[in-house]
């Protein structure tokens, strides 16, 4: 793009990311403050992710954005264009094409592989934001691995709802020593995160941190023995592929209350309906 | 201006700082991974052109460096090309670029608070894949890995492994040779062989 | 109904936008506005729009107002992402603002002083009922000059200093001479934050945010007694020293307002009692911001001086993590966009624990039969 450089940062904003991006790496999940830029994107609509992204992305790769595991919700599509615009870079739908992927809020059902690097957008890395607003207190809570906050939340909710009522955004401990915030992707996606194969990058512009899982990483979500983490998904099958192990969209169908569910990640739904799966609401127009 | 000066830096500043940036990300990523920088460097005696690309990538006027004596002689090309704030005290500098491996202990290990502000040692040897092997083993790895490096001195598995019991303190290292580096990232656990 | 996975959401973005500039230019009947009557006209939305868009070019200001449609927080936006990808050529010297082009100056702390009393305009004392002469095209006749009064006008606070009545200015480096200030746009907020960094972050504030909280120390949430030592407005010289001449260069003049506050005097066994700084600054003509910027300035240092810090205006990590516009905004507004995959899980959480508290209060039921 006419004025502007590569990917749209400059080289001295690239180093400053890229710096923070290995210091992140060192330490799997500990939140490295970096020098996130006003971006032409709003705070909060994925300034950080966008901000990984560029400072990774090279003329080669493949991006792929999903939003909501979608990458035709209007936010992915708004970032996809900002990069084939600023980058040139091809762009695809396709998760095993993809070298990077930039996320909001799912992991791909499709299994990453070591090739590829997933770079999630966060509005909060402070995993303990609920429960102590002060970054100033947590700071000195993660450096002294002083977690007892958490399970203290944890312990309360297994006592008043007989489970532990997170649903999303649910914390883990990486590498047996950082509590981080996975970012509000569902809880069903957390088990994804451990020990998978593709580099995992985290960006919070407004924030203004970066953290990172390498791969292969140990990232457990918070549990107790006799209360062991449960991964939630609607108890359905896909209406269009008929998949009954995926993370699905319930869609309000009509006022009478009927519903239809759908996967979320919409490549993996396209793909599967290409190999021929259907499900029970399938239609030939849907089947595109 | 001194010819090594006038020795470019990268042929094409932001594709090539990309790519060694990439290359560097995936060593980090995967300890004991070797990772090749590719072609676009030309570096000035003594740097080898993977140490310069490294230094070229990261360093710049907002960071500061340190240059052991026996690459002293690239002072003035890195002054020139990346802006970078020489300083004499290795313990002070964030990227301390060197060929003999520093005592790993005297470097700045950040705080836990801050363990992202420690230094990254760039450490110039003369080979991998010959010279003694090392047993990787922490995050990035599903197995552990086998390096071998050449010139690092006696006694650095144990020097690394009081390195690593700081955690999440602790230096990270870029080992170059050639257009090629391997990364031991402070989390990885070494042990000689 | 059948259901049928959405495509089109590039097309539906390429709408909105069309229809958005559609909407921008208003109905074509009326002759469309420009930047330089925006710039001259509306000169107040310009200067907000600069200072809180951290980037002093009138033009750009107005630009950034016409394509916002007036939505001054938009155009702010706007001129933060254009400046973040300015390269940078050179920090200024120090603004000497006591040899500031006086345009406005008054004290509420002496009834005269040297220089005097300089109304400038002001809103203060129109009364305000809606002008509707303003409905028509009108020049209004030409404000009264007098001849310059060249004679410099000291600071109010460099004159209760000669007596050591106020604390001295704190130099920027005062601490810690070799270090430079506080950039905010290049190091993210870290603590204790300095007072640089502090009047940094509340120079590009919202004025409305700094506003309410510089009301709340006044209304008894973490007060200071402030007296209005001195407010001027007007145009200073900016200066830079290029390493390879040696001597400052004048590159241009900004127009800047200053606010000096002068607070309850604070003493101990050391220091002697005397009066306390809040500073503000702001870009442009913004008189309300710069007066709300020293009243928050002194509330944050509470602290420093000793005073209990019970206020929220007092509270540095609260004030500095919340006063920022775009940063608020974008997180405001990033609520609509879609949730459904979180919410989804939400659902059938809370579907369970409905299922479960069923199963419990029936058995509860059974074993009661």
């Amino acid at each position: 793009m006419e004025g502007y450089n590569f990917a749209y940062l400059d080289e001295q904003t690239k180093r400053m990311i890229r710096r923070a991006i290995l210091k992140a790496v060192a330490v799997p999940g500990h939140q490295v403050p970096f020098g996130s830029r006003e971006m032409p994107l709003p705070y909060g609509w994925g300034t950080g992710g966008i901000q990984v992204t560029a400072s990774i992305l090279g003329a080669d790769d493949t991006l792929k954005v999903i939003d909501q595991g979608a990458d035709d919700t209007t936010n992915a599509v708004s970032i996809r264009r900002f990069f084939a615009r600023t980058a040139g870079v091809r762009t695809t739908t396709r998760t095993a094409e993809a070298t990077v992927i930039q996320t909001r809020h799912r992991v791909p059902e499709t299994p990453l592989r070591e090739d590829q690097i997933i770079v999630y957008q966060v509005p909060q890395p402070e995993p303990l934001s609920r429960l102590e607003p002060s970054r100033v207190q947590t700071k000195i809570m993660h450096a002294l691995g002083e977690y007892g906050l958490m399970h203290v939340k944890l312990y309360e909710d297994v006592a008043r709802y007989g489970q532990v009522s997170i649903s999303y955004d649910y914390p883990v401990m990486v590498n047996g020593r950082h509590l981080m915030a996975p970012s509000p992707i569902p809880a069903f996606d957390n088990p994804k995160l451990d020990r998978m194969p593709a580099l995992q990058l985290f960006g919070a512009g407004r924030e203004k941190r970066i953290y990172a899982v390498p791969p292969f990483t140990s990232v457990r979500s918070l549990d107790f023995d006799d209360h062991p983490f449960r991964a939630i998904r609607a108890p359905h099958a896909c209406g269009l592929c008929g998949a009954t192990d995926c993370y699905l969209d319930e869609v309000v169908v009509d006022d009478r209350g009927k519903r239809l569910f759908v996967c979320s990640d919409t490549d993996h739904c396209a793909t599967r309906r290409e190999a021929g799966h259907s499900g029970a609401d399938s239609l030939p127009e849907a089947a595109e | 201006m001194s010819d090594a000066i006038a020795i470019p830096g990268f042929a094409d500043p932001v594709a090539d700082s990309q790519r060694a940036f990439r290359a560097v990300l995936d060593a980090m990523a995967r300890p004991g991974r070797i990772a090749d920088l590719g072609e676009g460097l030309r570096a000035p005696a003594p740097l080898d052109p993977a140490t310069a690309a490294v230094a070229l990538m990261l360093a710049d006027q907002e960071t500061t460096v340190a240059l052991d004596g026996a690459l002293r002689d690239a002072a003035p090309w890195l002054s020139f090309h990346a802006g970078v704030t020489l300083v004499d005290d290795p313990t002070r500098a964030q990227f301390v670029i060197a060929s003999i491996c520093p005592d790993l202990g005297s470097l700045d290990a950040g705080t836990d608070e801050q363990p992202e502000t420690s230094a990254t040692l760039i450490l110039q040897v003369p080979g991998f894949g010959a010279g003694p092997g090392y047993r990787l083993s922490g995050p990035g790895l599903e197995n552990p890995a086998i390096l071998h490096v050449q010139g690092l001195p006696d006694g650095f598995a144990a020097a690394w492994q009081a390195n690593h019991a700081r955690y999440p303190r602790g230096i990270d290292v870029i080992l170059c040779v050639g257009n090629r580096v391997a990364a031991l990232p402070r989390s990885v656990s070494v042990e000689q062989l | 109904m059948a259901y049928v996975a959405v495509k089109g959401g590039e097309r539906a973005i390429d709408n909105a936008h069309a229809w958005l500039a559609e909407q921008r230019r208003g109905d074509t009947g009326v002759p469309e506005i420009a930047p330089r009557q925006i710039a001259e006209q509306l000169g107040r939305a310009v200067d907000r729009a600069m200072a809180e868009g951290a980037i002093y070019d009138r033009g750009l200001g107005a630009l950034a107002v016409k394509q916002a449609q007036g939505d001054l927080i938009e155009a702010a936006f706007l001129l933060r992402a254009y400046r973040t990808t300015l390269p940078r050529f050179a920090y200024s010297l120090p603004l000497d603002t006591g040899a500031m082009h006086v345009a406005r100056r008054i004290s509420a702390t002496f009834k005269d002083l040297p220089g005097g009393q300089v109304l400038g305009p002001t809103y203060d004392y129109t009364h305000r009922l809606l002008d509707f002469t303003l409905e028509q095209e009108a020049s209004p006749p030409a404000a009264a000059e007098t001849e310059t009064d060249l004679a410099p006008m000291p600071r109010v606070q460099d004159i209760l200093a000669q007596e050591g009545l106020i604390e001295p200015d704190a130099l920027p480096g005062a601490d810690d001479p070799g270090k430079p200030p506080a950039d905010l746009t290049r190091e993210p907020l870290s603590f204790p934050a300095g007072r640089d960094a502090r009047l940094q972050a509340l120079a590009r504030a919202d004025e409305g945010f700094v506003l309410a909280m510089g009301y709340s120390t006044q209304r008894g949430y973490g007060g200071s007694h402030p007296f209005a030592g001195e407010i001027r407005m007007g145009e200073v010289a900016i200066e830079i020293e290029p390493p390879e001449l040696g001597f400052a260069i004048d590159i241009g003049d900004i127009t800047l307002t200053e606010c000096q506050m002068v607070n309850q005097f604070a003493g101990s066994k050391t220091v002697p009692p005397q009066f306390t700084r809040g500073y503000g600054l702001a870009f442009g003509h913004c008189e309300r911001k710069a007066m709300a910027m020293a009243l928050a300035d002194r509330a944050m240092r509470a602290a420093e001086l000793g005073e209990d810090v019970t206020a929220p205006a007092q509270n540095i990590e609260f004030m500095l993590y919340h006063c920022d516009n775009i940063e608020a905004t974008g997180f405001v507004e990033h609520l609509k966009l879609p949730h459904y995959v979180d919410f989804q899980s939400e659902l059938e959480n809370v579907r369970r624990m409905r299922a479960e508290h069923e199963a419990a209060a029936q058995a509860t039921r059974k074993a009661a039969e």
